[in-house]
């Protein structure tokens, strides 16, 4: 079963007007990377010398991947990434 | 009004000054850019903002706001809180010139009630109806308060395990209080991901974002009025996402820009709770980024494993020659009596937090003694009354003198 990526708003112009898209691959990096594949915009919009950018953050599952193994991680088939921008908070 | 649009602060890109808080391109944080007229009669700019309201809407040409200065009985009066000279504070800690700026003295009790006044007036200004906010408690107070004294609907996400006191404090208002079974920042990213959904609703710390920023600007503008017109040498702050401890600088910096006062940016000393310090951890290791963290402390207000100002907060620290340092839970109880038994201000956890960094600092010799020091206090103590419980005697006597003589027995009391 595919990966499920969710597209925030500010993105979805890079990606077809799309507020998901499927990917496939075993960890997290290779999912976005097949996901660029079809989008390459996104990959500039995410991505900063090879790593994500400061100010964005990737939950797979909810779970933010720095606290599991960033773009490492492995993806179980069937699973959610969403792709947000960092927010502060209060 | 002076400000003119938002600008990226990773790549620079501009963009109109609307409900947007984030680069497309980069996914930076946007920021409100101002341009001000040079200012040519500084003691008239200084008149005209003394004579203007008891509260931060006197500093409205340095707020991003397109309308006339707003009326106070429409929203909340925040701001023009007490700084006060803490003479019996420096002296237990061995400093020369402590000032406490008592932002409990706020409508809802903390410093929250300054950055939603300027959001919820910029989104009333953009045509939004509904208010809402991801929030640690004291931000959940505040915008429930103004969506009541405002006719605006309002929804309050909260991590369901806060304290009891900020969500009596917030479902009082009559908002749509939402308990996230979360810590905060599953309750931050849940509020991202509906704040791109729920276009009519202005979230006051995520689409109004730099906005509500801007509102914290105003404590470092009081604090140089009530100097007289003066900068400190030292700023104590709290560091949760950053944005207080970042903003009170680029407050001293637009005025020291236009002329309104001398001199250069304090030292600026950020300070976290030990059980989330992801900023104090970077500072400390040289990173400039920041590890998020699982939040563990008494300080709920400052627990915010994810602390997206986290770098601009690690820039500000060095280069004003300060630090971002870290205190245990018991340093913060300690903090909360401490700053209670020698001003007679009752504070909340983080300024436990806050009062404890300041200890330390002075334990350290980071202080010197003729320095002028600002310790900024955020929030009452009342929010988090189980941080101080059973951590009294008290005594219990029968109604009679016998027995109250009997408790002080050896002690001398009244004579």
């Amino acid at each position: 079963m595919a990966i499920t990526v969710k597209i925030p708003t500010q993105l979805r112009d890079a990606a077809g007007g799309a507020a998901s898209l499927q990917a496939d691959g075993e960890t997290v990096g290779e999912a976005l990377e097949s996901v660029f594949a079809g989008h390459p915009e996104l990959r500039d919009r995410l991505y900063q010398g090879g790593d994500l950018r400061r100010f964005v953050n990737v939950y797979l599952s909810g779970e933010d991947i720095r606290f599991l193994d960033g773009l490492q991680t492995a993806v179980p088939a069937g699973a959610e990434l969403t792709i947000l921008p960092a927010v502060a908070g209060g | 009004m002076a400000a003119t649009q938002l600008i990226c602060r990773e790549c620079a890109t501009e963009y109109p000054l609307e409900a947007r808080y984030v680069c497309s391109k980069c996914f930076g944080p946007l920021e409100v850019f101002y341009e001000h007229e040079p200012v040519t009669d500084v003691g008239s700019l200084r008149r005209r903002i003394q004579s203007g309201p008891q509260n931060i809407w006197r500093y409205h040409d340095f707020l991003p706001l397109e309308g006339p200065q707003p009326r106070t009985p429409t929203g909340l009066a925040a701001g023009c809180t007490p700084l006060v000279r803490a003479d019996r504070l420096a002296e237990r800690l061995g400093l020369g010139e402590v000032w406490v700026k008592n932002d409990a003295a706020n409508p809802t009790h903390s410093f929250k009630d300054r950055v939603v006044s300027v959001a919820v007036t910029r989104a009333r200004e953009l045509g939004f109806d509904t208010l809402a906010c991801a929030s640690t408690g004291n931000l959940a107070n505040s915008v429930a308060a103004h969506g009541a004294a405002l006719g605006m609907d309002s929804y309050v996400l909260i991590p369901a395990d806060l304290e009891e006191q900020k969500q009596l404090a917030t479902a009082i208002y009559g908002t749509n209080l939402v308990k996230v079974r979360g810590n905060y920042d599953d309750v931050n990213r849940l509020c991202t991901e509906l704040s791109g959904d729920r276009e009519n609703w202005a979230f006051v710390n995520i689409n109004m974002r730099p906005y509500y920023a801007e509102g914290s600007k105003t404590v470092a503008f009081e604090i140089a009025e009530q100097l007289g017109w003066e900068l400190p040498d030292r700023c104590v702050v709290p560091i949760a996402s950053g944005s207080l401890f970042t903003k009170i600088a680029k407050g001293f910096a637009e005025w020291i820009d236009v002329g309104l006062i001398d001199g250069e940016i304090p030292t600026m000393n950020g300070s976290q709770a030990l059980g989330c310090s992801p900023v104090a951890t970077a500072f400390e290791q040289d990173k400039d980024v920041c590890r998020p963290v699982k939040p563990d402390t008494i300080a709920k207000s400052l627990a915010i494993g994810n602390p997206a100002d986290g770098p601009y907060a690690l820039d500000l620290a060095r280069s004003t020659g300060g630090s971002i340092d870290s205190v245990s839970d018991q340093e913060i109880r300690d903090g909360i009596r401490l700053l209670a038994e020698t001003t007679g201000i009752f504070t909340e956890t983080a300024g436990g937090v806050t009062t404890a960094v300041l200890a330390k600092l002075a334990g350290r010799g980071d202080i010197g003694s003729d320095e002028r020091v600002v310790l900024v206090i955020t929030g009452d103590g009342l929010k988090t009354l189980d941080a101080v419980r059973d951590s009294f005697h008290a005594y219990e006597v029968d109604a009679s003198i016998e027995s109250f003589e009997a408790a002080f027995a050896g002690q001398g009391v009244g004579a």
